[in-house]
Order: C-alpha cells, then sequence, then structure tokens
C-alpha cells in the first residue's frame, strides 16, 4: 500500500515567536473597536449615519428586512365592499400538506360569484408555510405577505386564526367585537352564522 | 492612637470600595468592549425608569440575579470547603490590594499619611504569596464539588498555576536588583530618578523583557482567555461547574480582582506606579530649565490620578487581548511557562546581574 506523505508547512521562527501574531491580531481588533467607538459616538451626534458602527439589528424595535418572497403569516385578499374574495373553491384547502385549512363555502347572492366562504380556519400551528395555498388560489384571495413573524401564543388556541385575523393582519386575539358584515362563523357568534348580505350592499 | 485607626480604616475603605467598584464596572467593560470589537452593540436591555446609561445597570442587574438565585451545594460534596471556596478566591485576591501604594506621602498639618493600606517591608513578596494562595479557592472548588470535570479545572489550575508562578517570580527579581528594594513604595520611588535627566527611570526601561515575561504570566494567573484552561468553558465548564448564585458570582469577581491586581502591579513595577514624569514633591521640575511648583495636595493627587490612568490603560489592554487571543491548547501552555518564559526570565536575570556588576558604579 502505496505511503502518502503529508508535508505540513512549517512555521518559521518569526511565527514561532507568537509576538508578531498577537499584534497582528490586536492590530484588527484595536482597528475594529476605534472605529466602532468613533461611529457610535459621532451617531451621538447625528452624523455619518450611513456608515452602520454595528451588525447588530436590534429585534423588537428594528426588524430584519425582509424578502418580497419571504412566506409570512396568511391574509385573505377583499374586494370593494370588504367582502374576501375568496369563492370557496377548496383548492387550497385540498393541496395543504398539513391539512391545516377549514373552509365552509356558502351561497353568495352574485349568481356570477357563486360561493363564498362562512368560515375560513387557518391553524397556524400545525402550518409548515409551504406556500402551496398561496400557489394554488385561482382568484388571488389568499396571500402569505404581511410580515408577521411574532406567532407565539400561550395557548394552541391562540394559534388559530380564523376569519376576522385573515382579512385583517391586524387584529390580534381576543378579538373583542365582530366587525364583518356578510354572513360568517366565527367563535365570537359561538358557531352561529352572523350578519347578512342585505348589510354589505347596504354600505 | 484613634487616628491612626480611623486613617488606616479610611484607607482600606477607599481602596475595597474603588476596587470593587471597579471589577464591578469590569462587566460592563467587558460587554461593551468585546461588543465593540465584534461589530454589536452589547447589552442595552436593563433600563432604570427608561435610563439605559448605555447598558451600565446591567452590572446591578446581575447583581440583584445573582444575590437571589437559588444556592446549590450538590448532594455528595464537601459542604464546607464548599461554601469556604470562593470566600477564599475572594479574600486572597482582594488583600493584594493591601501593600500596593496607590500615591505618595500626604501631609495634613503635622501627620505624614503614605498612601498604601498596609506598609510591609517586603510587600512583593507578600503580594506574590497573597496570589499564589488565590489559587487555592480554585483548587478547594474543584475538590469539593464532587464533579469530575470539577476537578479536571481544579487539576488544570493548579499545574498552571505551578508553571507560572515561576516565570513570574523569576522575572521579578531583574527588578528587585535594578531598585534594590522589595518595598513596592521604595520601589516607585527609586522609579522616580531621570536617565541623564530626561527619560523617567522607570521599569520599562530598565527591564523591558522582565515586563513581557511578567505581563504574559500574570495573565496566565488571572485564568482569563487565552489562559482559561482551568474554566475551558466550551469543553469542561470549569472549576466552578457545581457553583449558583453568589458563590459562583465570587469567583466571576476573581476574576475581574486579579486582572485588576496584575495591571496594578504592572503599572507598580514597570510604569512608575503613582510617578508623573519631572514631578517632584515640592512640583515640575523640567529638564529644560523650566519650573512650576504644586502644593502637596496637588501632588498626592497629580500622582493618584497618574497611578489610577496608566492601571486602566493597563485593564483596557488586558480587556483587548482576552477578546483578540484564541485559548492555548493545554501542552502549548506548559511548553510557553516552562520552555518559554522561565528560561528568558532566568536569562534576564543573569543579564541584567552582568551589567549592574559591569556598568553599576556608573549610576
Amino acid at each position: 500500500m502505496a505511503t502518502i506523505v503529508v508535508r505540513r508547512p512549517e512555521l518559521t521562527f518569526w511565527e514561532k515567536l507568537y509576538i508578531p501574531q498577537i499584534a497582528s491580531g490586536l492590530k484588527i481588533t484595536f482597528r475594529h473597536f476605534f472605529r466602532n467607538l468613533l461611529l457610535h459616538t459621532v451617531h451621538l451626534m447625528g452624523y455619518l449615519k450611513h456608515l452602520p458602527a454595528s451588525a447588530t439589528i436590534q429585534y423588537p424595535e428594528e426588524l430584519r428586512p425582509l424578502m418580497s418572497r419571504f412566506r409570512s403569516r396568511h391574509r385573505l385578499t377583499v374586494r370593494e365592499d370588504n367582502t374576501p374574495r375568496c369563492v370557496g373553491c377548496m383548492l387550497c384547502e385540498t393541496v395543504c400538506p398539513a391539512k391545516c385549512i377549514t373552509i365552509v363555502p356558502g351561497e353568495h347572492p352574485d349568481a356570477h360569484i357563486e360561493k363564498y366562504p362562512v368560515r375560513f380556519d387557518i391553524d397556524l400551528g400545525v402550518c409548515v408555510y409551504c406556500g402551496y395555498c398561496v400557489e394554488v388560489c385561482p382568484e388571488d384571495a389568499i396571500r402569505m405577505d404581511t410580515g408577521i413573524l411574532d406567532l407565539a401564543s400561550y395557548s394552541r388556541e391562540a394559534m388559530k386564526l380564523d376569519i376576522h385575523e385573515l382579512m385583517d393582519p391586524g387584529l390580534r386575539k381576543p378579538l373583542s367585537d365582530c366587525s364583518l358584515k356578510f354572513p360568517h362563523k366565527c367563535e365570537l357568534t359561538g358557531g352561529e352564522v352572523k350578519g347578512s348580505w342585505a348589510a354589505v350592499d347596504g354600505v | 492612637m484613634i487616628e491612626d485607626v480611623i486613617i488606616k480604616l479610611a484607607l482600606s475603605g477607599f481602596v475595597l470600595f474603588a476596587v470593587l467598584n471597579l471589577a464591578g464596572f469590569h462587566t460592563w467593560v467587558e460587554r461593551k468592549q468585546s461588543a465593540l470589537i465584534q461589530d454589536r452593540i452589547g447589552a442595552n436591555r436593563a433600563p432604570i425608569f427608561g435610563f439605559r446609561a448605555l447598558g451600565l445597570f446591567h452590572g446591578i442587574a446581575d447583581a440583584v440575579k445573582m444575590f437571589t438565585k437559588e444556592d446549590i451545594i450538590p448532594h455528595r460534596a464537601d459542604r464546607t470547603l464548599h461554601t469556604l471556596a470562593p470566600f477564599f478566591s475572594v479574600f486572597f485576591a482582594l488583600v493584594t490590594f493591601a501593600a500596593i501604594p496607590f500615591g505618595d506621602r500626604l501631609i495634613i498639618g503635622d501627620r505624614v499619611i503614605v498612601l498604601q493600606v498596609a506598609k510591609i517591608d517586603a510587600a512583593l513578596l507578600y503580594v506574590f504569596a497573597m496570589l499564589s494562595l488565590g489559587v487555592y479557592g480554585v483548587i478547594l472548588a474543584g475538590f469539593a464539588s464532587r464533579n469530575n470535570y470539577a476537578i479536571m479545572g481544579g487539576l488544570r489550575a493548579t499545574a498552571q498555576m505551578i508553571s507560572y508562578e515561576i516565570a513570574l517570580g523569576v522575572s521579578i527579581i531583574g527588578v528587585v536588583m535594578v531598585y534594590e528594594t522589595m518595598d513596592l513604595s521604595e520601589l516607585v520611588r527609586a522609579q522616580g530618578q531621570t536617565i541623564g535627566g530626561w527619560i523617567p527611570f522607570w521599569g520599562i526601561l530598565t527591564q523591558p523583557v522582565a515586563f513581557f515575561v511578567f505581563v504574559t504570566a500574570a495573565l496566565a494567573e488571572t485564568k482569563r482567555p487565552p489562559f482559561d484552561l482551568p474554566e475551558a468553558e466550551s469543553e469542561i465548564i470549569g472549576y466552578f461547574v457545581e457553583y449558583s448564585g453568589m458563590k459562583f458570582g465570587m469567583f466571576y469577581l476573581t476574576d475581574f480582582l486579579e486582572t485588576i491586581v496584575v495591571a496594578v502591579l504592572a503599572t507598580t513595577l514597570f510604569f512608575g506606579g503613582w510617578q508623573v514624569p519631572f514631578l517632584l514633591p515640592d512640583g515640575f521640575h523640567f529638564p529644560w530649565g523650566g519650573e512650576f511648583l504644586v502644593s502637596n495636595w496637588v501632588y498626592v493627587l497629580l500622582g493618584f490620578a497618574s497611578f489610577s490612568i496608566k492601571s486602566l490603560v493597563f485593564m483596557f489592554v488586558f480587556m483587548q487581548l482576552r477578546w483578540t487571543l484564541p485559548r492555548f491548547r493545554y501542552d502549548q501552555l506548559m511548553r510557553l511557562g516552562w520552555k518559554g518564559l522561565f528560561p528568558i526570565a532566568v536569562v534576564n536575570v543573569v543579564v541584567t546581574a552582568l551589567v549592574l556588576v559591569i556598568f553599576g558604579e556608573a549610576r
């Protein structure tokens, strides 16, 4: 069997002395230290803000910039009369690999639209954020572009979004009152259908 | 008589106050300096009434946390030694400061006060004795915890101390030979002379090699990176694995205290302690002929300021070193101590002796 002799580079005397290497290391750290110290001081006085003094993003106040294709919390897009664009075709519920979407379709008064969701729930505790629901939607009715990442909550129940939160990404649980006018089912009504199309048309 | 007691109490109280606060301040410096070096911001999330004060309050938050945490003693540990170990550590680090002169004689009325807590003739020996005893806390902590990793840390500390203690001691011999005294006050006073009227007769100029050996060995004594083998957080967690709450805090404090000891010692031995260049007890006497007379108070204050600034600069540089250098491998550490620093220190002593014998008469 052939022997492979690996020759490691030998350190020169100068490198073995440690001290030049320590000095070059110190040069780097001192350069960073004084540059950042100077920049922080100048920033306090309000100058040179375009030169960053640190790579830190101070999380709760500052958010990391997201790519436009980033998949964040879902939302349902709406029509001009504040009803969901969703036509209740069930494609998203069918394609969902995690089976986290629950849709109950209802008949829409407009004959051209045919259906709409009476109930539209997403269980974020189950969702895998694959984005298939967005891809498959023929009506551009569901999107994942809210930029909301902080979805932590104290209970599994709070992870379940209903049609209120999906249509208005600003809403957070617990919801106080039901503002949707078209007939829908939600937790606030105790599973009863509430609202009427007449109220929507009246606007 | 009672006045002497009060003066001693005031002096020791002042030193304790300054040193302990400085150690607390070190937690902030460590966080912020490392943050700046690594392009970060550093801890800034402990506001009091909305004031963040650059994260200064984190030290207070730390203290509150340490004091209120549960104090755990492992089931099979030696309760007495486990409790005593952190106290040993802090105690020996603190008493070292007693022998450090931080200013010249202060004259109040007809009373002469030496700004040094304890005037010890062999102060140098005392300081190094106390520094060496400090390792007992570490060994006891490792031994009493009944934890294999803790014992490993304790043993590493022991071996490291022995290796570097010798280089440390031998490097100092050169300084003692040049200034012919073991009394730190006298040693600082002797550094007040000048070479040819221009250059201060400081230890760094007479003993540059000893200075490098001293600083390296002394940094190894502080058990901080790059010599943190006893702790080695990423591999064995170290001799204080089994400590929590303020007992752990005391080991942490000891680390900072020892850094301060080393900074202060380097200042005293090699950078003229409280000496200000060209400042004599009655005022400045410049070699180009100018004179600027100051009172005793101003003289002492200038000396204290000089001592503080030099020490703080050393602490800053040590902190920078700690965040620059990676940890040594254990065999590298031993080789550096025994085959590197120790022979250099011995050669330094021999060369110093030769120079003193040949040129000694000229001085």
